[in-house]
């Protein structure tokens, strides 16, 4: 039997969801929508009874204080639909779309002592109350209330009472697939690539083509499917590994230079030459290594999520979360999360729609959805969000950013892992089902207007719970040590996986044994599907049953699916029949080298012109007010930043805990003195004039944030994300190449190490014929070592009475500032590092913020000093006084604007209390400083400019107001 | 060697304050053991041999359905029994955000619980005004009569970070009942004491109520996180405040729970 459960709020009680939704579709330009009313549907299937289906409903799905049922074995008319000024909207699942709620249900059903239920479906019903167009009530549905990627609306609700089997609707193959490839032509090749999804170029088809020759023989599907997936771009990094032979045109001349492998030859060869001895493990593992005390290292791994969160924002937000976590739980023998990182980038909230290019979604929509995901996944896992950032670009429109990190405590010893010959290949966590098929090949290409109906398989849905069932035992697992190695499914699924982890060994996998969401799945989908929350192991035989004991014993289910052999092939058989059999080393080894084009011509920006306006009061509001400025108060509150109940510096600080924080401190082992710094750096508007010193600025910006709160300069370790275009295209080469130069000189000059990081390409979206590319995008995140959190500072002003410092020089640097954005500018002069310069400050800051006589810090960057004191004085609640004029400056231009407002790198300011001074201004010695203002009683900010003339006077509780508005949606 | 108070620190899917709940009874002086509830379940581990039950925040089960829901009929359906005795044989519960959801939903908060197999509900924990999972430090007006609160300062300060929070009482005599009665112990409220609406009311619940104990004054079930404030440089403005002492305000929470242990049950 079926039987259909409807729930909604008792009258009286506030429904928050549906007033959610108002605001939704009010935001699409919809004004006429008086109410929303949101209807929970159960559609419950098994042979029960009207008394059992009762209990269910008040024991179980019902809040019996604020929620009220209804249920039917048949269809009900429903009295709003075809009511006038009423329109009705069900939206469910598309089949085979995770949804966690089916589960917990089941199982909560289960616990009712009832035990014939066979299946649970979700839906929502949406009640609006409204005189709207058919066409309104189109764009609602498509806009506000579903993703058709994973979603639908129910226009027959008489079909829930009609039984689905999932196994006949997702029927798949079981007789081996040949491919026909030898023989082919250059034509048919790059026809079955495309065809395929395989997302390989003509080389690599034809390198294929001749393996497969040479033994006389036509692969089968999977054998194709698997090189596709390992030589993809996302998981084998042919562009940084490649060959690049760059060309740099600059006044008038042209060099050219062969780069034989750009990571090596830049990021990694930076870690190499600073050789720091408290780097654990670099680069090879899922995550990097570095020492924190006696007893355990910590781990930090940043990756991006851009095109999952493109088509579906929550989805693909959540399980880029999920993802990440998973790659520290895969770092050596597992390590426990304990915080996460999120930046993103998106186009202006308030982009129109009649621009938006066709097959996006709007930015704001984008953005709701991005920041609901990483809100589920984090929380739901119990790991704080403790650092972030959000950019705007309208170039993101069609390619969002989505960068998820994550930092793990491992005890020392448990970094190194292997597989040994005979060791058992084991499949922990969530089950497997046609999710995400493709999703590593199609990260590997551009998005078009076409990608939502081609890839909407590679579209995921995470379920935190699960991954936290998986992550609670594997840490006691590993402690009894009961498996050998471990790593996470991502990109690839199991292919990837199980592939890399047997790379050396050869591996043997029937296919049969991994457990299915649903029947009906051939053996190749079984093999590349990146179902989420799924965790490979080798497990020695003689401790696979204490192994079972424990993860059972918590709920979760464990597969065998073959062993590791010493054969060196990847073995896959499914049913008794073997469907694969490659070599391991040329799956490995045998991507053909590419030499790309890169061409770096000087952009012709022009420094401009205009007067500087007389008050900058207004200037001021302006770029306070700006997306890249504002307050993410809105977001950061729905993450659980404290969860772990080890965050000493918070995202928020200050009085009324909303000021501004720089990096955020964790003391990962509660009531011990040593803790972490996390921070990040990112600046997309510098890119757009000189990519080597957004990277440059990327990393000053990183690290002296972590200074800033009391890190040391000495253990800081950084990781490098790549965010780009198309690297077939040589403009966007040239631009990477010169950041990742930029990232090795500065990383080399400052002595933080990169320990991991990652790249993603294909950053564009084609739009008739027309191609947006993002403005190329690094980010750098860092992790500091912090001896004594109780030795940490804060940005909010502290004391009346005390001074005000600026440490480090101003320059002539408006180039890519977000004040010439207010003018719709972009500047010439973009911030340079001046790396020796820059090491003083630090140095000094890192000396007197340990003596004790830092009262407050904050560090410089959109914005400049202008928003800087704006902030500390808005965080302290105190009022402040700034003089221009005694700000350490070099430069021609010398006008307030500039040197209130450059963004140039390295520069703090800090408040010092009078009886302080002295030893502050010793440490000091000849770095660039000057006291600049004195903290006020008064809650005014008073800014006199260079001919001591009071140029803005504003309160700061006004300031605090347009800092913190324009993001509250 | 004195006998310790000895503590069960809950912990099944999604569950994940546990760890700072154990380190704060641990700090306290208590003998802690968390333990999955299969574990309860097939009787391994006795819920008898302890003498404080605590239920953690977290998202048990991922608040699928609604918050707490799914754990609290598990508790009271597979261990309702063993739950009576325990509060009749004059032994302590927590609850901390999910496990204050865990406690309503299972009928033993606002109480008196008994042990049956249909539910009975008097007060629920749904979803906040905002609509919105919201991570905030709030003041709390302590009052009632409550072990857990003995001595406590007027005013203390707690972060929350919840969705589902704002506390409904089914009839307004529930509500007359817990305010007669002394049952409601934290109240939302300005840094003074004073009433206060969101963002200090973080999730508009009813009578501001952030936290109720049942008749007995030994069971407490609470949405703030007291075990989040243990420390004082868990304080989100310490380093604005004068540098002594180490514990912050929600330290005595554990320690009045391990001392009336000591005084009343070794």
């Amino acid at each position: 039997m079926i039987w259909r459960v409807e729930i909604q709020e008792k009258s009286g009680i506030f429904d928050p969801l549906g007033e959610g939704v108002m605001h939704d579709i009010g935001d699409l330009g919809i004004s006429s929508v008086k109410h929303v009313r949101v209807i929970n549907v159960f559609v419950i299937e098994g042979e029960i009874m009207k008394a059992d289906v009762d209990t269910i409903c008040s024991e179980l799905l019902v809040d019996q204080v604020a929620q009220t049922y209804t249920f039917s074995d048949h269809p009900v008319k429903d009295p709003y639909k075809n009511k006038k000024g009423f329109n009705v909207v069900e939206v469910a699942y598309n089949i085979g779309v995770m949804d966690p709620v089916e589960a917990s249900t089941l199982k909560g059903i289960r616990d009712l002592g009832i035990s014939r239920v066979t299946s649970v479906r979700t839906a929502k019903r949406f009640i609006i109350e409204g005189k709207l167009s058919d066409k309104e009530l189109e764009v609602i549905k498509e806009k506000a209330l579903m993703n058709k990627l994973i979603q639908h609306a129910v226009s027959d609700e008489a079909a829930v009472f009609r039984h689905v089997s999932l196994d006949r609707e997702l029927r798949g193959k079981t007789e081996v697939a040949i491919v026909k490839l030898l023989g082919l032509s250059d034509k048919g090749l790059i026809e079955l690539s495309r065809k395929g999804q395989l997302y390989l170029n003509l080389n690599e088809m034809r390198t294929i083509q001749k393996h497969f020759a040479a033994q006389k023989r036509e692969p089968t599907d999977v054998e194709l499917e698997t090189i596709a997936q390992t030589w993809s771009e996302h998981c084998n990094h042919k562009t940084f590994r490649g060959n690049i032979r760059y060309t740099v045109k600059e006044n008038g001349k042209t060099k050219t230079e062969e780069i034989k492998n750009l990571l090596k030859s830049t990021i990694v060869k930076a870690t190499y030459t600073l050789d720091k001895p408290w780097c654990v493990s670099v680069f090879h593992d899922n995550a990097g290594v570095i020492s924190f005390d006696d007893k355990y290292n910590v781990c930090f791994k940043v990756e991006t999520h851009n095109h999952p969160s493109a088509l579906e924002p929550f989805g693909g937000a959540n399980t880029g979360v999920g993802g990440v976590i998973r790659d520290t739980l895969g770092t050596g023998l597992g390590a426990k999360p304990i915080c996460n990182t999120d930046v993103f980038c998106f186009a202006q909230p308030e982009y129109p729609f009649e621009k938006l290019p066709a097959g996006t979604l709007h930015p704001k929509r984008v953005m709701k959805g991005v920041v609901s995901g990483v809100r589920d996944y984090g929380n739901k896992m119990g790991i704080p969000t403790v650092n972030g950032a959000i950019c705007f670009h309208e170039h993101y429109v069609g390619n969002p950013l989505v960068f998820c990190g994550n930092v793990g405590l491992i005890p020392k010893g448990m970094e190194k892992k292997a597989a040994c010959k005979g060791d058992l290949v084991v499949v922990i966590g969530g089950k497997t089902g046609r999710d995400g098929i493709h999703g590593a090949t199609f990260s590997s290409g551009e998005l078009t207007h076409e990608s939502e109906v081609v890839s909407s398989g590679a579209v995921q849905i995470g379920n935190p719970i699960e991954e936290k069932k998986v992550s609670d035992v594997l840490l006691q697992a590993r402690d009894e040590g009961l498996f050998s190695a471990v790593t996470d499914c991502g990109a690839g699924g199991l292919s990837s996986a199980v592939g890399e982890m047997g790379s050396q060994l050869g591996v043997r996998v029937d296919l049969d044994a991994v457990p299915l969401k649903y029947q009906g799945l051939n053996y190749t989908e079984i093999w590349i599907s990146e179902s989420q929350e799924r965790m490979v192991l080798s497990v020695p035989p003689e401790k696979i049953e204490r192994f079972k004991e424990i993860f059972e014993g918590e709920n979760n289910e464990v597969a065998v699916l073959g062993t590791y052999t010493g054969t060196g092939r990847l073995e896959l058989f499914y049913h008794g029949v073997k469907v694969c059999d490659l070599d391991m080393n040329f799956l490995h080894e045998g991507t053909p080298k590419i030499t790309k084009e890169a061409l770096w011509a000087t952009p012709k920006h022009k420094e401009p012109n205009f007067a500087c306006p007389d008050g900058l009061g207004d200037k001021l509001k302006e770029v306070l007010s700006d997306y890249n400025v504002c307050s993410k108060e809105a977001v950061v509150r729905r993450y659980d930043h404290e969860v772990q109940g080890g965050s000493i510096v918070k995202p928020f600080v200050g009085p009324a805990c909303d000021g501004p924080s720089d990096a955020s401190v964790l003391c990962p082992r509660l009531g011990k003195k040593k803790g972490i710094a996390i921070s990040n750096g990112i600046n997309p508007r510098f890119g757009l004039i000189d990519p080597y010193w957004m990277a440059a600025s990327a990393i000053d910006e990183a690290v002296r944030q972590i200074i800033s709160v009391g890190g040391d300069l000495s253990k800081i370790a950084i990781l490098d994300n790549f965010c780009w275009g198309n690297p077939d295209k040589p403009d966007r080469l040239g631009g990477l190449v010169r950041a990742a130069k930029g990232c090795h000189d500065l990383a080399v000059a400052y002595g933080t190490p990169f320990i991991s990081g990652k790249d993603s390409f294909y950053n564009e979206y084609t739009d008739k014929g027309k191609s947006i590319a993002i403005p190329g995008t690094i980010l750098i995140s860092a992790i500091g070592i912090v001896e004594d959190v109780s030795k940490c500072v804060t940005m909010d002003l502290k004391k009346p009475g005390n001074s005000v410092y600026i440490v480090g020089k101003t320059y002539d640097e408006l180039g890519g500032s977000v004040y010439l954005s207010t003018y719709g500018l972009i500047g010439k002069d973009v911030p340079v590092v001046r790396s020796k310069e820059a090491m003083k400050n630090f140095m000094a800051m890192q000396k007197a913020i340990g003596c004790g006589l830092v009262a407050s810090s904050h560090d410089c960057s959109e914005g400049g000093i202008g928003v800087a004191l704006a902030e500390m004085a808005f965080a302290g609640d105190l009022g402040v006084t700034l003089i221009l004029k005694s700000v350490p400056y070099e430069g021609k231009r010398y006008r307030d604007d500039g040197i209130m407002f450059s963004e140039s790198n390295s520069r703090f300011l800090v408040e010092v209390a009078p009886e302080d001074q002295k030893a502050f201004e010793r440490i000091m010695g000849d770095v660039s400083y000057a006291i600049i203002g004195k903290v006020l009683e008064d809650k005014n900010v008073y800014y006199y400019g260079l001919k001591e003339n009071l140029c803005l006077k504003a309160n700061i509780h006004e300031l605090k107001e347009t800092w913190k508005k324009p993001l509250q949606f | 060697m004195s006998r310790k108070a000895r503590v069960l620190v809950t912990r099944t899917a999604g569950t994940n304050c546990n760890v700072e709940t154990t380190f704060a009874f641990e700090q306290c002086g208590a003998l802690v053991d968390e333990v999955h509830l299969e574990r309860l379940f097939s009787g391994k581990v006795k819920l008898s041999d302890y003498h404080i039950l605590a239920l953690p925040g977290g998202f048990s089960y991922g608040d699928d359905i609604a918050s707490g829901r799914i754990f609290a009929n598990e508790l009271r359906l597979k261990l309702g029994e063993d739950i009576a005795k325990f509060i009749k044989d004059g032994k302590l519960m927590i609850g901390i955000c999910n496990g204050f959801q865990i406690l309503v939903k299972a009928g033993i908060l606002p109480g008196p619980f008994v042990a049956s197999k249909t539910l009975q509900q008097t007060a629920t924990l749904f979803h906040n005004d905002s609509g919105k999972f919201e991570d905030r430090w709030t003041h709390l007006k302590s009052l009632g009569k409550c072990v857990w609160t003995k001595g406590m300062k007027d005013v203390v300060y707690f972060p929350v970070a919840h969705g589902e929070g704002k506390f409904i009482p089914a009839t307004p005599s529930v509500l007359k009942d817990l305010q007669n009665k002394g049952q409601v112990v934290f109240r939302y409220c300005r840094a003074d004491g004073v009433k206060s609406e969101y963002p200090g009311n973080p999730n508009g619940s009813t009578d501001e109520i952030a936290g109720i104990t049942d008749t007995t004054g030994r069971i407490l079930g609470l949405m703030p996180h007291p075990e989040r404030h243990f420390l004082k440089i868990q304080h989100p403005f310490w380093t604005r405040l004068p540098k002594k002492g180490k514990l912050g305000d929600g330290a005595q929470v554990f320690q009045n729970g391990v001392d009336y242990v000591k005084k009343n049950l070794l």
